[in-house]
């Protein structure tokens, strides 16, 4: 039996009852629209969630600046010489000191025993870039500037949830907060941090104030870089921080696709995968049921071909390539349904749909590998049959 | 001379029962290239295990049978089966025409199981060429126009009288140029009219020197054949 045969008669089989051929192949497009739907919807929210977590992680840089008894190994102007590099977007010199992590801070001078008016912060100083470099906002009103740094003035900026703690609401009315016996005036409150988030509880000064409270030296640098420049950033870093002594500077770099990232996109899509599969598992049985029923009512149809000289082979073929067309146009059908669906939900999200090739090619041939299984045990039974009871 | 186209020797054909069922019992029949041979019997009498017997679809349990001179009984199933598409024509009582295809299509399936070689033993029929699938269309139309009914070809067969019908499985049976016609009951489901019109098919077809073999248990039928053989409880007898 040529080849075109079998596929002819197998093609006249399936559309000799289009009705039924479309509601069989129903299940399958329900199976494989739902795989792709979940796989593509999964992958493009997963880049979504990656393409956010990978903005803020990717281009965070922490410079660590160890100590150095004789000169410091960074300079507070040496940031004056990150900033330039391409790539660079902020960065901002931090010193900090376990001397200064817990100070005592409070409000007024007053003692109100009804009240806690006193709080343990950390005092640090840092140069004027740090809102940029830590990725806050001025909740109220404004960063020191080199003029304050310049003139040594005793001015601080708080983080919001200090400002909560000392009472700090209104900064109209310049009001001052005592570090140890210090007053100094609070010209802002930094919030909205994304990065560095203790700052939020943190007393910052200008680098001349810091003194006062032993932060002499530059102990941390935090660089932003645009994204794709960490790498870059992180090897030019040091040598624009402390030139000849670079090697000595301790770079943090962003890490790279993280094994936990990936192991979380790996679950949600094992996930979606089960779902889908089970889906197509439904498809099967409801091929395997109507291609059994049709194999019994065309018994006689089978005994005529065998009447006419089919071989047991000829019949299971037959009957197999019908069952694999029918999962086969599922496939298509439901391949392109799942296409359809995940740009859909991406242009309603506004997300950039992420499908991968193979899905969308492999998806017709799940179909008809599900239409094949499930042809499998229908076409044994009409190969099996035995022509004189196929005919009687 | 020629070889018999059919050569039943002690035929025996038992079914498994309490006791063993003797469907066909002894039977020794031989049939010649050309005749028109009518089995007669009554209902249960196992004409209907004698046609097949003879279409390969049955295989005896003792006996010999030697179409076109192959011996079948020793042969394997598949070896059956091609011999069975070769050779063997086929007319059923019902029909048997695939009522979503059209005449002409229902008339070329029986090409697309032939085309093989014949099996192991089996002598090649003389003047037959392996035919391609090219022409297929051309030879049912004209097995079509043999039995009159070629205007009918692209209809679908629900759309057919009983009698025309019949004629489209009749070509179907004719494509290929079998060596046997076994019709089973072939007027059975036809009116007086379009009876006579089968029967008349069929001389047409004996005249043309087509070996025929009607199972029947039409008096009618078994007039116009040549050669009447009865069977009764699984036992051949000529008649005059």
């Amino acid at each position: 039996m040529h080849v075109r045969d079998l596929m002819g008669e197998a093609v006249a089989g399936m559309l000799a009852r289009p009705m039924r051929s479309a509601l069989t192949t129903l299940g399958t497009v329900l199976g494989i629209t739902t795989l792709v739907v979940t796989l593509g919807v999964a992958a493009t929210a997963g880049n979504q969630i990656i393409g956010r977590f990978d903005a803020l992680v990717a281009t965070a840089i922490t410079v660590e600046v160890p100590e150095s008894e004789h000169t410091p190994l960074v300079e507070w102007d040496a940031i004056d010489r990150l900033t330039p590099l391409r790539g660079v977007e902020s960065a901002a010199a931090v010193a900090e000191s376990r001397d200064s992590s817990n100070l005592s801070v409070r409000s007024n001078d007053i003692v109100d025993p009804t009240r806690v008016t006193r709080q343990s912060l950390t005092v640090l100083a840092a140069t004027t870039g740090l809102p940029e470099a830590a990725r806050g906002r001025m909740v109220q009103g404004r960063f020191y500037d080199t003029g304050h740094i310049r003139r040594g003035d005793r001015v601080a900026v708080i983080g919001d949830q200090a400002a909560r703690a000392l009472g700090v609401t209104r900064l109209d009315r310049s009001p001052a907060i005592f570090i140890g016996k210090h007053a100094y005036t609070v010209i802002g409150i930094l919030g909205d941090l994304r990065r560095e988030r203790d700052l939020s509880t943190a007393v910052i000064v200008p680098p001349t104030a810091g003194r006062q409270f032993g932060l002499r030296d530059v102990t941390r640098v935090l660089v932003n870089t645009s994204l794709g420049a960490a790498g870059l950033i992180a090897g030019q870093a040091p040598a624009a921080l402390s030139p000849g002594n670079g090697d000595m500077l301790q770079v943090v770099a962003p890490p790279g696709p993280t094994r936990a990232r990936d192991q979380a996109q790996d679950d949600v899509n094992a996930l979606f995968l089960i779902l889908g599969l089970v889906s197509l598992v439904v498809g099967a049985v409801g091929i395997a049921n109507v291609t059994l029923v049709t194999v019994m009512e065309r018994v006689p149809e089978i005994g005529l071909r065998r009447a006419l000289g089919a071989a047991r082979r000829h019949i299971a073929a037959q009957f197999l390539l019908e069952s694999t067309l029918i999962g086969l146009t599922g496939g298509v059908i439901g391949a392109s349904l799942g296409v359809v669906t995940v740009v859909a939900v991406s242009a309603a999200k506004q997300w950039t749909p992420l499908l991968d090739v193979r899905l969308a090619i492999a998806a017709p041939i799940a179909g008809a590998v599900v239409g094949l299984l499930a042809g499998l045990y229908p076409a044994l039974r009409a190969a099996g049959m035995e022509p004189v009871d196929a005919l009687r | 001379m020629a070889e018999p186209v059919i050569e039943l020797t002690e035929v025996c054909r038992e079914f498994p029962a309490r006791p063993p069922v003797r469907a066909l019992d002894r039977v020794t029949l031989k049939v010649d290239r050309g005749d028109y041979v009518a089995v007669a019997g009554p209902s249960g009498s196992g004409k209907s295990t004698l046609l097949n017997v003879l279409g390969l679809l049955d295989r005896p349990s003792s006996g010999s049978y030697r179409l076109d001179g192959a011996e079948t009984t020793t042969l394997r199933d598949g070896a059956r089966t091609r011999l069975r598409g070769d050779r063997i024509g086929f007319v059923f009582q019902s029909f048997h025409l695939l009522s979503h295809r059209s005449v002409v299509e229902n008339v070329m399936l029986a090409e697309i199981y032939r085309g093989r070689t014949g099996a192991r033993n089996v002598p090649a029929r003389s003047g037959t060429t392996k035919k391609g699938r090219g022409g297929r269309r051309a030879r049912a139309m004209a097995a079509l126009e043999r039995v009159g009914v070629a205007h009918r070809a692209g209809f679908l067969p629900g759309l057919m009288s009983g009698g025309e019908r019949q004629r489209a499985a009749i070509a179907r049976a004719l494509l290929g140029e079998p060596s046997l016609l076994l019709c089973d009951e072939p007027t059975g489901n036809l009116d007086s009219r379009n009876t006579e019109a089968v029967l008349d098919l069929f001389d047409e077809l004996r005249g043309q020197g087509l070996t025929i073999v009607v199972i029947t248990h039409e008096q009618e039928v078994g007039a116009r054949a040549e050669r009447r053989v009865r069977i009764t409880d699984g036992v051949l007898v000529e008649e005059g």
